[in-house]
C-alpha cells in the first residue's frame, strides 16, 4: 500500500477515532477528539488534493478487499474539492464550538443547554465528519447509503442539542424526513442491483442505465435525496430544524450536511445516468424539472428570508434559497450544438454549480457562526435585538457582511466566481430566463443582508443587554469569511482540480 | 408466478404499506412502524430477488446488504424511538405540533428562543 492511498483510510478512520475519543466526556477527551479530526481530515484533504493534481483519480480497496464484497475509495476532482471544504469548514465549526460550548467555569453550565452542548456536541460532530469523508470517498451506492443514514442520525441529534421543546420537534421531523429519504434511496440502489447486478458506481456507469427498472430507481432515489437536500417543495423542515440548533451546529447542518445528499445527486444524474447526454438515460427535460424547482426555491426562500424576525431563521431560508442555485446548474448542462464541449457537459455550467456549493459551505458557516455570536452577546435572537452590535461586535458583523456579500455574488468573492460562471453557461447558449432567475436571486440575497446590517449598524440605539463574546468565537467566523473570499481569488486552481475526473458521464 | 417473484411483490408491497403508514398516521410511533415497515419491506425484495449462480446458490452481494441493513435499520430505530420518547416527555403527546415545523408564512414570523 502506498501512500495517497493510506490517506483515504485516514479521512475516514481519523474522525472516527477522534469521535471515541472525545466520547470520554472530559474536557480533555472533548478538546483531543476535536483537533485529532481536524488533524486527520486536513491532513488528508492536503495530501489528496495534492496527488490527485498530480496523479490523477485515485482507488483504493480498503483491506485489499475488491468490488462486490469489498469496500472501494475513489477520490477525483470533484470528491477532493467537497472533501478539502468539508475540512476546512469543519475545522473553523470546531474552533468556535470550543468556545461556544467551553464556558465550563460557569457553575450553570452544568444544568443549561450549554451543558448538555458541550458533552455531546463533539461526539455527534465527529461521526457526523466521518460520514461527510465516507460519502465522498465512497465509490458504490450501498456504501453511499450506509454513509448517508450515518450523516442522518448525527445531524437530527445534534439539532436536538438545544433544549427547546421547538428543537426536540424539529429534530424529529428532519430525522423522519432524513430516515425517508435514506429508505427511498435504498429501494433505488436494490432496484438497481437486481436489474444491473453492481453496486459499483463505474460499473454502472459503464453499463449505461437507461431501461424502465432503471428509470424508477432514479426517480426514487431523487425524491429521497432530494427531500434530504431540501429541495423545494420538499424543504419545510430545514428552517426549523436549522434555526433551533445551537449556532456551531446550525453552522455544520446548513454549509455542509445537505451538500452532500446533493452531492450523490450530481453524480448519480451526471456520472451515473449522464442525464441529458446524447445516449443518457433521460434527455433535457428531465433536467428542467430540477432546474425549475431549483429556481422556485431560490425566489421563495429568498421572500420568506426577507419576512423573518428571527436572525438563525432568516439565514437558514437564505439556505433554502442558495440551494436552489445548485439545482439551476442541471438545464445548463447539455452543451449546445456549435459551441463544442468535446463530448461532455458545459464545464462553466458544471464549474459553476459546484463552485457555487463550495463557496455557499464557507460563507454560510461564516454567517451562522457570526449570527451565533451576535446573538449570544445581546441573549436574544430576534433581528431588531442586534439593533447597535455592529460596533460593539466588528469582527462578528464583518464575517456576517463578507459572508453576505459573497452569497449575494459582490466580486471578488467566491460566491461571485459561481454566479458568473453560471450566468456564462446560462448567456453562452442562449438560456435567457434561467440567467434572469440568478440576477434577481442575487439582488434578493443582497436584500436580506442588507436588512439585518441595517438594524446591526444602528448607531442610534444600544442593545438591550450585552455580554462580551469570546474571542475564538469572532476569529473563527472572520477567518471563514475571509477564505469565501481567497476562494474566488484562487479560482484557476480550483478549477483545474475539479476537471480531474472529466466533465462527461463515466462510459 | 414462482416464489421469488411472489416474495419480490410482496417486498413492494410492504414498503409502499410502510411509506403510506408513514405519511398518513400522525402517531410517532406508528411513524417509526412505518419506516421499519419500508426497510424490511426492501430486504425481502433484495433477498427475493437476488440473482441465482450456476451451481445453484445464491449471490451472496444481497446478502451482506441485508445484514448491514438490518444492523442500520436497529439503530436508526433506537434513535428516533429515544427520539420520541424525548417529544413526548417534553410536550406531553407522541405528536409533532404544527409550531415545530411551522409551514411557510409570509407573516412575521416569531424569533427563536434565546440561546
Amino acid at each position: 500500500m502506498n501512500a495517497p492511498e493510506l490517506w483515504t483510510t485516514v479521512a475516514i478512520v481519523g474522525p472516527l477515532a477522534a469521535a471515541v475519543v472525545s466520547l470520554g466526556g472530559g474536557r480533555r477527551h472533548i478538546l483531543g477528539g476535536l483537533a485529532l479530526g481536524a488533524l486527520a481530515s486536513c491532513s488528508a484533504a492536503v495530501a489528496l488534493v495534492r496527488t490527485v493534481f498530480e496523479r490523477g483519480v485515485v482507488r483504493h480497496h480498503m483491506g485489499g478487499w475488491g468490488q462486490p464484497l469489498g469496500i472501494e475509495l475513489r477520490v477525483d476532482g470533484l470528491s477532493v474539492v467537497m472533501l478539502a471544504t468539508t475540512a476546512v469548514v469543519g475545522t473553523a465549526i470546531s474552533f468556535y464550538a470550543t468556545s461556544y460550548f467551553g464556558d465550563a467555569a460557569d457553575p450553570r453550565v452544568e444544568r443549561s443547554p450549554a451543558g448538555r452542548g458541550a458533552r455531546f456536541f463533539a461526539p455527534l460532530w465527529l461521526f457526523l465528519w466521518t460520514a461527510l469523508n465516507g460519502i465522498y470517498l465512497s465509490a458504490d451506492l450501498f456504501n453511499l447509503y450506509v454513509t448517508l443514514e450515518m450523516l442522518g442520525l448525527s445531524s437530527a441529534a445534534l439539532v436536538t442539542l438545544a433544549v427547546s421543546n421547538k428543537a426536540v420537534e424539529a429534530g424529529m421531523r428532519y430525522l423522519l424526513v432524513s430516515l425517508t429519504g435514506s429508505l427511498l434511496f435504498l429501494f433505488g440502489v436494490a432496484l438497481l442491483y437486481l436489474g444491473y447486478g453492481t453496486l459499483s458506481l463505474e460499473g454502472l456507469g459503464a453499463l449505461e442505465p437507461s431501461g424502465t427498472p432503471a428509470i424508477w430507481a432514479l426517480a426514487v432515489m431523487t425524491v429521497g435525496l432530494a427531500a434530504k437536500t431540501a429541495l423545494f417543495p420538499l424543504h419545510a423542515w430545514l428552517p426549523p430544524a436549522h434555526a433551533a440548533a445551537p449556532a456551531p451546529a446550525s453552522a455544520l447542518l446548513s454549509a455542509l450536511v445537505v451538500k452532500a445528499s446533493f452531492y450523490v445527486l450530481a453524480r448519480l444524474w451526471l456520472h451515473v445516468y449522464g442525464v441529458g447526454m446524447p445516449g443518457g438515460a433521460l434527455g433535457r427535460p428531465a433536467l428542467v424539472v430540477l432546474g425549475v424547482l431549483g429556481g422556485a426555491a431560490i425566489i421563495w426562500g429568498s421572500l420568506l428570508a426577507l419576512r423573518q424576525v428571527s436572525l438563525k431563521r432568516l439565514i437558514a431560508y437564505s439556505t433554502v434559497a442558495q440551494l436552489g442555485y445548485l439545482f439551476i446548474m442541471f438545464p445548463l448542462l447539455p452543451p449546445v450544438e456549435g459551441l463544442g464541449g468535446g463530448g461532455g457537459w458545459s464545464v462553466p455550467a458544471f464549474s459553476g454549480g459546484i463552485y457555487h456549493a463550495l463557496s455557499h459551505a464557507l460563507a454560510k458557516g461564516a454567517m451562522f457562526m457570526a449570527a451565533g455570536s451576535m446573538s449570544y452577546a445581546v441573549a436574544d435572537d430576534d433581528i431588531r435585538a442586534v439593533s447597535g452590535v455592529a460596533h460593539r461586535l466588528p469582527m462578528s458583523f464583518l464575517a456576517f457582511g463578507i459572508g453576505g456579500l459573497s452569497l449575494a455574488g459582490i466580486p471578488p468573492s467566491g460566491g461571485f466566481v459561481a454566479k458568473w460562471l453560471l450566468l456564462t453557461a446560462a448567456l453562452e447558449s442562449g438560456r435567457w430566463l434561467w440567467a434572469g432567475v440568478i440576477v434577481v436571486g442575487g439582488l434578493l440575497t443582497l436584500a436580506y443582508v442588507l436588512l439585518v446590517a441595517r438594524y446591526a449598524l444602528d448607531v442610534e440605539r444600544e442593545p438591550a443587554s450585552f455580554r462580551s463574546v469570546p474571542r475564538r468565537m469572532e476569529w473563527a467566523a472572520l477567518g471563514l469569511a475571509v477564505l469565501a473570499v481567497i476562494l474566488g481569488l484562487r479560482a484557476v486552481e480550483v478549477l483545474e482540480l475539479l476537471s480531474v475526473g472529466g466533465f462527461a458521464p463515466w462510459r | 408466478m414462482n416464489a421469488a417473484i411472489l416474495y419480490a411483490l410482496a417486498g413492494g408491497g410492504l414498503f409502499l404499506l410502510g411509506l403510506l403508514g408513514l405519511l398518513a398516521r400522525s402517531h410517532l410511533f406508528w411513524k417509526v412502524f412505518g419506516l421499519n415497515f419500508m426497510g424490511s419491506g426492501i430486504f425481502l425484495l433484495l433477498v427475493a430477488g437476488a440473482p441465482r449462480l450456476p451451481d445453484g446458490g445464491a449471490d451472496p452481494v444481497p446478502q451482506a446488504m441485508v445484514l448491514t441493513g438490518i444492523v442500520v435499520a436497529v439503530s436508526a430505530t433506537a434513535v428516533a424511538l429515544g427520539m420520541a420518547l424525548r417529544v413526548m416527555s417534553r410536550t406531553g403527546a407522541p405528536y409533532l405540533s404544527e409550531s415545530g415545523g411551522r409551514p411557510d408564512s409570509l407573516e412575521i414570523s416569531e424569533p427563536e428562543e434565546a440561546p
